[in-house]
């Protein structure tokens, strides 16, 4: 039950069909990778987890440890532990990320959050993510290049400590030192209470991050699944031979 | 010090308790030379005053209601009760000597608290008289006047009628006419030439008879090199019917003095806010007009800056928010009428369900104004899709060498940035409220901090389960 799990998820925008029966399993204390080509339908999936109202799920269900959250607006479902980090984080125009985060510490926790608990919390992360104290008074993603808002994903990851996140492609647009501080933000998430699926397409992060499985998709479904040297695969050849494999077997 | 140790302005709701207070004198119905009369009686005021009084009572009669702007057709002049004295008390120099229930309203509104922490001084008018007024002592000293209006006309007559309704004259149009015929209250402020205020003053200004008209009138005049920051506050508890407050406010800026005046005007939704708001800014001096403006049922106001000596400079900063029934028209002013003089004129509205947020604007060169720099910026933001906004910008350029920019933008609140505060935890109605104030930040930032977290918790208010 200490496990998130997607079950024949069948799910549409504007009435086109994009998952078409998703099946996957991240048991907590994992970090699964998820693969596959532009299109597939990865970053819907992340975005349906999260309870994104633009998408309408047909048929299906998301257990979070046992519980069907489909009928949870993301924010319940977000103070249940569940996290994801955009592929394209949103600019907000005039806040903060302090005033952003303690807000959103306070609703994780349920309760109130003293400004010496605050800080603290926030000085951690932003240690281990080699990153200024000066951002936190910079408005949340407004003119950051395309590393620091990715960056800025992993400091809320860090500091609202989810017991699931999702991380959509954090990797891409990464030069090669923020990606390693990227890396190193998740594995200090790593433990036998967090579980993670991270959007890749590179088998590069998966040197830094290295996936227990891997999970590939194609067309709106989980295509094939293995242990990291399935992303080493992919890396060498790419995904045709998977997808007349796909085809064989249909 | 924390933002939660900051919420010392009050609670939820706190505008909207009635106070017991029973007033000494309360004038007939409707305006009249008697009425005025009445009022010059109570106030012991000089012969000329009165003269004046009725002059201007003649001009309001004589000019029609304004028609460019909101609907004022709900606003019935003949039924409201003009003049209220709260209690024989008046403009007390202590918080004892103010009468107890009055004296609690104020304690309930966090002013004597203010006073005692952030502020150099504080005014309290109640209905139609100041019933409080104190400044600190080392201000006192060095030769800062901040008293109630009346007194600022008895005590320091000379200076007074040089500057009195000289700023707004009451053929200037309908309700400063009004005002002038019937006002009573605000504070005289003078800040002797070079001394610098650093605290703020704060005027409060409370409406608690039903149908009444608050005519409250301010003159502050800041002296050569001098600086000040004025705040005024505003709130009335709901009454079914309608009630008016028409200010008429004049500042004069001389040559290389900075001043400021902020209001954020909290009325209930019942209120008709139809105020005149002039500053005329001299040599080398700046001035600054923060204008935040939350309730009411309609506010017609355009505080604007005359800038008349070469390098004198003005901001305009507004907020309107908007809601259901209500109607907010405002925005500012800037005549550039001498070389080299420059300003800016921010604004920010938002409109939430029917509610309708107007930007009205006048940016005037006139000739001979040489390398007149103006820049105008109006941002709306609709929360709803039946949410309204408009503006009107009018410009007047007679100087070829003016540089006269605009810009306008209209947004609506995103889904996308829901989603993504939503997805860190936060309501969709507080997910909302974070990106209004984010919006109205540019402008908040300018408040002093008390006030922005004051500003912030109203926002919060106003869209505390709003959207769906
Ligand atoms: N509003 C929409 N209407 C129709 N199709 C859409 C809409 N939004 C997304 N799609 C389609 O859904 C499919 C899945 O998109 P998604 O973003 O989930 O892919 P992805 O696997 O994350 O790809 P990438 O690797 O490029 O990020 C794409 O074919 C996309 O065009
Ligand atoms: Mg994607």
């Amino acid at each position: 039950m200490n496990q998130l799990e997607i079950r024949d998820l069948w799910a549409s925008i504007d009435g086109e069909m994009i998952l078409k029966g998703v099946n996957l399993v991240v048991p907590k204390g994992e970090v699964h990778a998820l693969m596959g080509p532009n299109g597939a339908g990865k970053s819907t999936l992340g975005k349906i987890l999260a309870g994104d109202p633009e998408y309408t799920v047909e048929k299906g269900e998301i257990l979070l440890d046992g519980e069907n959250i489909l009928e949870l607006s993301p924010d319940e479902r977000a103070r249940k532990g569940l996290f994801l980090a955009f592929q394209y984080p949103v600019e907000v125009p005039g806040v903060t990320i302090a005033n952003f985060l303690r807000l959103a510490l306070q609703a994780r926790l349920g309760r109130e959050v003293g400004v010496a608990e605050f800080w603290a919390k926030v000085k951690k992360a932003l240690e281990l993510l080699d990153w200024d104290e000066s951002y936190l008074s910079r408005y949340l993603n407004e003119g950051f290049s395309g590393g620091e808002k990715k960056r800025n994903e992993i400091l809320q990851l860090l500091v609202l400590e989810p017991t699931y996140a999702v991380l959509d492609e954090t990797d891409s647009g990464l030069d090669i030192d923020a990606l390693k501080v990227v890396a190193r933000g998740v594995n200090a998430m790593r433990g036998p209470n967090f579980g993670a699926l991270v959007i890749t397409h590179y088998q590069r992060l998966l040197n830094y991050i290295v996936p227990d499985r891997v999970h590939v998709m194609m067309d709106g479904r989980v295509v094939a699944e293995g242990g990291p040297e399935l992303a080493l695969e992919l890396e060498a050849k790419g995904y045709e031979w998977l997808k007349e494999k796909v085809k064989e077997g249909a | 010090m924390s933002e939660a140790d900051l919420r010392t302005l009050g609670e939820e709701y706190k505008y909207h308790f009635v106070d017991e207070v029973k007033p000494v004198f309360v004038a007939e119905r409707g305006l009249s030379r008697r009425v005025i009369e009445a009022i010059s009686y109570h106030k012991g005021e000089p012969e000329w005053m009165l003269k004046f009084r009725l002059r201007a009572f003649e001009i309001f009669q004589k000019k029609p209601m304004p028609t460019w702007g909101p609907d004022l057709s709900g606003l019935d002049l003949d039924d409201l009760v003009y003049y209220v004295k709260p209690a024989e008390v008046r403009d007390a120099k202590s918080w004892e000597e103010v009468p107890e229930e009055i004296r609690r309203t104020y304690e309930r509104l966090g002013i004597p608290e203010a006073e005692r922490k952030v502020l150099a001084g504080v005014g309290a008018q109640y209905d139609s008289e100041m019933v409080y007024h104190r400044v600190r002592e080392e201000l006192e000293r060095q030769g800062v006047i901040f008293v109630a209006i009346e007194e600022g006309m008895k005590k320091y007559e000379d200076l007074f009628k040089e500057y009195f309704a000289k700023v707004v004259p009451p053929e200037d149009n309908k309700f400063a006419a009004l005002n002038s015929a019937a006002w009573s209250g605000g504070s005289f402020v003078y800040v002797p030439p070079g001394v610098k205020v650093e605290l703020p003053l704060q005027a409060y200004f409370r409406v608690n008879t039903p149908e009444f008209g608050q005519f409250e009138r301010t003159l502050i005049i800041v002296d050569e090199g001098a600086e000040v920051h004025y705040i005024e506050g505003c709130t009335a508890p709901m009454y079914s019917t309608e009630s008016l407050h028409t200010g008429v406010i004049e500042i004069v800026v001389k040559r290389g003095a900075r001043s400021r005046y902020t209001t954020i005007q909290n009325w209930s939704t019942n209120m008709y806010n139809l105020v005149t708001q002039r500053a005329l800014v001299y040599g080398e001096a700046y001035h600054e007009w923060v204008d935040g403006n939350l309730g009411s049922k309609v506010t017609m106001k355009y505080p604007s800056s005359y800038l008349l000596e070469p390098g004198a400079r003005s901001e305009i900063l507004s907020i309107a928010f908007a809601k259901t029934g209500q109607h907010q028209d405002t925005g500012g002013k800037l005549i550039l009428a001498a070389p080299h003089t420059s300003g800016t004129i921010v604004s920010k509205s938002i409109s939430k369900g029917e509610g309708r947020a107007s930007y009205r604007g006048l940016v005037k060169v006139t000739e001979g104004a040489r390398h007149g720099k103006v820049n105008v910026e109006c941002d709306a933001l609709l929360i709803d899709p039946e949410s309204r906004t408009d503006t009107y910008p009018y410009i007047e350029i007679e100087e070829e060498t003016a540089h006269v920019g605009h810009e306008a933008t209209v947004s609506k609140i995103n889904d996308e940035q829901i989603f993504y505060l939503q997805s860190r935890g936060l309501k969709e109605d507080e997910a909302a409220a974070l990106i209004v104030r984010g919006f109205i930040e540019p402008i908040a930032k300018e408040l002093p901090l008390e006030y922005a977290v004051e500003l912030n918790r109203l926002i919060e208010l106003e869209m505390e389960g709003s959207v769906g």
